[in-house]
């Protein structure tokens, strides 16, 4: 099953609306709470950034009985330092965007926190892509080559 | 769930039937679809022209009572009479009660008044309140308690408690593992002062419906030591008839910080933890949960939640209005000392949690993982060709709702007003190309 939701990039108001979609989907689903919160923290995290840094972009979510796999691609300005954006704390968001209680440079720290797999592929002046999957089912044992 | 509210019918599904004490007046109902459409879990649906209550989804919040136009939505409480099979029978005042009377009356007054309507006792839910409100504070103390997962959620209003059980299960943990005060002061009025007797009653005097619930089917513990709540609105006249005669002797005990519970930031301010947060009414407390689950409230530490308007003084079985009565409560509590005078009773050691909270998954489709993707997927492609009006006109909230109602068996695409006319215009176009048919026979080109 696949989810497919545009975020928009002018009005941080919405932001959150992917997520909470994918969250309303996964309770019908019958998925466990712990795997719902981190998905939907994950998500959101990168739904947020999509609002305040890249002006918005395109939220996938596909999922199988094996897990949640979501891709969140945008076409903005892109991460210059990949491993400097990924430090705790470290945020390039502006100041009245951290009043609103957002851009504590945190995002990116959570959402790999919150997934098995974290994934993040950026070119400046041509867009990021986070990739997270999640599991549902137990990882495949060492040696499988489990790679989603 | 079936909202044609019969039992149902599949194997192993045969689930106890839970108690609410939301009802529907059938003669006053009109199957208009303003409950539908407020109702936060999706719990009713309009069947032959009547509301239903879908047990498994209610957590007897009382917003359908407050929007019902007709008033066909009740609370069932007990009556007053109740209290004539007991020997020895003590009242329990919520704050709120305080709160409907005007100031000029004294809070001594009011709960004289509860003595003369044939009460032998009274004890004050604030005086409770205060005891839990210290040992919420032992909550955010190092020890056992320091591994709590923070923000914490008040559990002192029942329909937040259902309502994290059945829309954000993931927030369990975070509810504080403490009874409710109107638990712990019919255990102090039971237990501790009138312990061992026998034939001793011991009642609520109510704002809200989700205590009626809770004292028969509580959450978080196993049995209730209440034997009764009398809802605020029925005991209202009657009190307000008495209070004349009642007289001033002092037997108010509680303080302030007690007594204002009973509206919105009383128990956060209590309580005295600066990154409190207050939130009532329940669409706002949703949008909080909401935050919460997304990981946004990071600097909170305590979530007050209260599911009716301004607090626990804007429940269904109130009669004065939430806001003026907010200001009343106000008005009286700073004329009281802080807290209470010292206890002249031992108050029970463990007023934690005595029973695991457990999840209400009334929501998944079905609890086999595959059928419930492809229940959805079916779900996606019926909503997907649904007008997405929302009018409420097939019975149910949305037409997402309706789309979920038709895959789990319990409607049908044509309820749809629309899709019903789409499939007469079909039928129309069938019609009239047979009826262009002729037998060969008849046909003269």
């Amino acid at each position: 099953m696949k989810y497919r939701y545009a975020v928009p990039g002018d009005d941080f108001s919405m932001a959150g609306k992917a997520s909470a979609e994918v969250k309303r989907i996964l309770g019908q689903l019958g998925i466990d709470p712990a795997i719902i919160k981190r998905t939907s923290v994950a998500m959101y995290e990168a739904e947020i950034n999509m609002a305040i840094h890249a002006g918005g972009g395109i939220a996938e979510a596909e999922i199988s009985p094996e897990r949640i796999l979501i891709t969140m691609a945008d076409e903005g300005p892109g991460i210059p330092d990949i491993e400097l954006a990924m430090t705790e704390g470290y945020s390039t968001a502006p100041e009245w965007i951290r009043e609103l209680g957002f851009g504590a440079g945190m995002g990116l720290p959570n959402m790999k926190r919150n997934a098995d797999e974290f994934r993040l592929e950026s070119a400046v002046g041509k867009g990021t892509t986070v990739t997270m999957l999640i599991r549902l089912a137990p990882a495949p044992v060492a040696g499988g080559g489990g790679r989603a | 769930m079936n909202p044609d509210g019969e039992a149902p019918e599949g194997p192993g599904e045969a689930a106890p039937r839970l108690f609410h004490s939301v009802k529907l007046d059938p003669d006053k109902c009109v199957g208009c679809t303003t409950c539908i459409k407020k109702c936060p879990t999706e719990a009713i649906r309009v069947r032959k022209g009547r509301a239903r209550i879908i047990d498994e989804r209610c957590i007897d919040c009382g917003e359908c009572i407050r929007t019902c136009p007709h008033g066909a939505k009740k609370a069932v409480s007990d009556p007053l009479s109740m209290i004539a099979g007991y020997r020895h029978t003590i009242a329990l005042p919520a704050p709120s009660l305080y709160a409907q009377f005007d100031e000029r009356w004294s809070i001594d007054r009011l709960l004289s008044g509860l003595l003369a309507l044939g009460f032998d006792e009274v004890f004050e839910v604030a005086e409770a309140a205060e005891l839990v409100t210290a040992r919420s504070r032992g909550l955010f103390e190092a020890g056992p308690a320091a591994d709590l997962p923070k923000p914490l959620i008040s559990s002192a209003c029942p329909a937040v408690v259902k309502l994290v059980q059945v829309r954000y299960p993931s927030l369990i943990s975070h509810l504080a593992p403490l009874l409710p005060p109107v638990e712990v002061a019919a255990r102090i009025a039971k237990h501790v002062l009138h312990a061992g007797e026998e034939g001793v009653g011991v009642f609520l005097v109510s704002p809200c419906a989700g205590k009626v619930t809770a004292a028969r089917s509580p959450v978080g513990y196993a049995r209730s030591a209440l034997d009764g709540v009398i809802g605020i609105k029925d005991l209202y006249l009657p009190l307000r008839a008495v209070l004349g005669q009642a007289g001033d002797r002092i037997r108010s005990r509680a303080g302030r910080r007690g007594v204002e519970w009973a509206r919105t930031e009383g128990e956060a301010d209590a309580l005295g933890e600066r990154r409190s947060i207050s939130v009532d009414g329940i669409a706002s407390v949703i949008g909080v949960l909401e935050a919460l689950e997304n990981g946004k409230l990071k600097d909170v530490a305590y979530i007050e939640a209260l599911a009716c308007p301004a607090g626990c003084v804007g429940g269904p079985l109130t009669v004065e209005n939430p806001y003026i009565a907010r200001n009343r409560l106000r008005n009286r509590a700073e004329a009281l000392p802080e807290n209470a005078p010292p206890l002249s009773y031992e108050p029970p050691s463990d007023l934690g949690w005595s029973e695991a909270v457990a999840p209400r998954s009334a929501l998944a489709l079905d609890p086999d993982m595959l059928k419930a993707m492809i229940m959805m997927e079916e779900m996606d492609q019926l909503a997907a060709a649904l007008p997405g009006l929302d009018c409420g006109s097939c019975g149910a909230p949305s037409c997402q709702a309706l789309a979920e109602d038709v895959v789990r068996g319990v409607a049908v695409e044509t309820d749809c007003v629309f899709k019903l006319r789409e499939s007469v215009r079909e039928l129309a176009g069938r019609l009239l190309a047979l009826e262009e048919l002729k037998p060969p026979g008849l046909d003269k080109d």
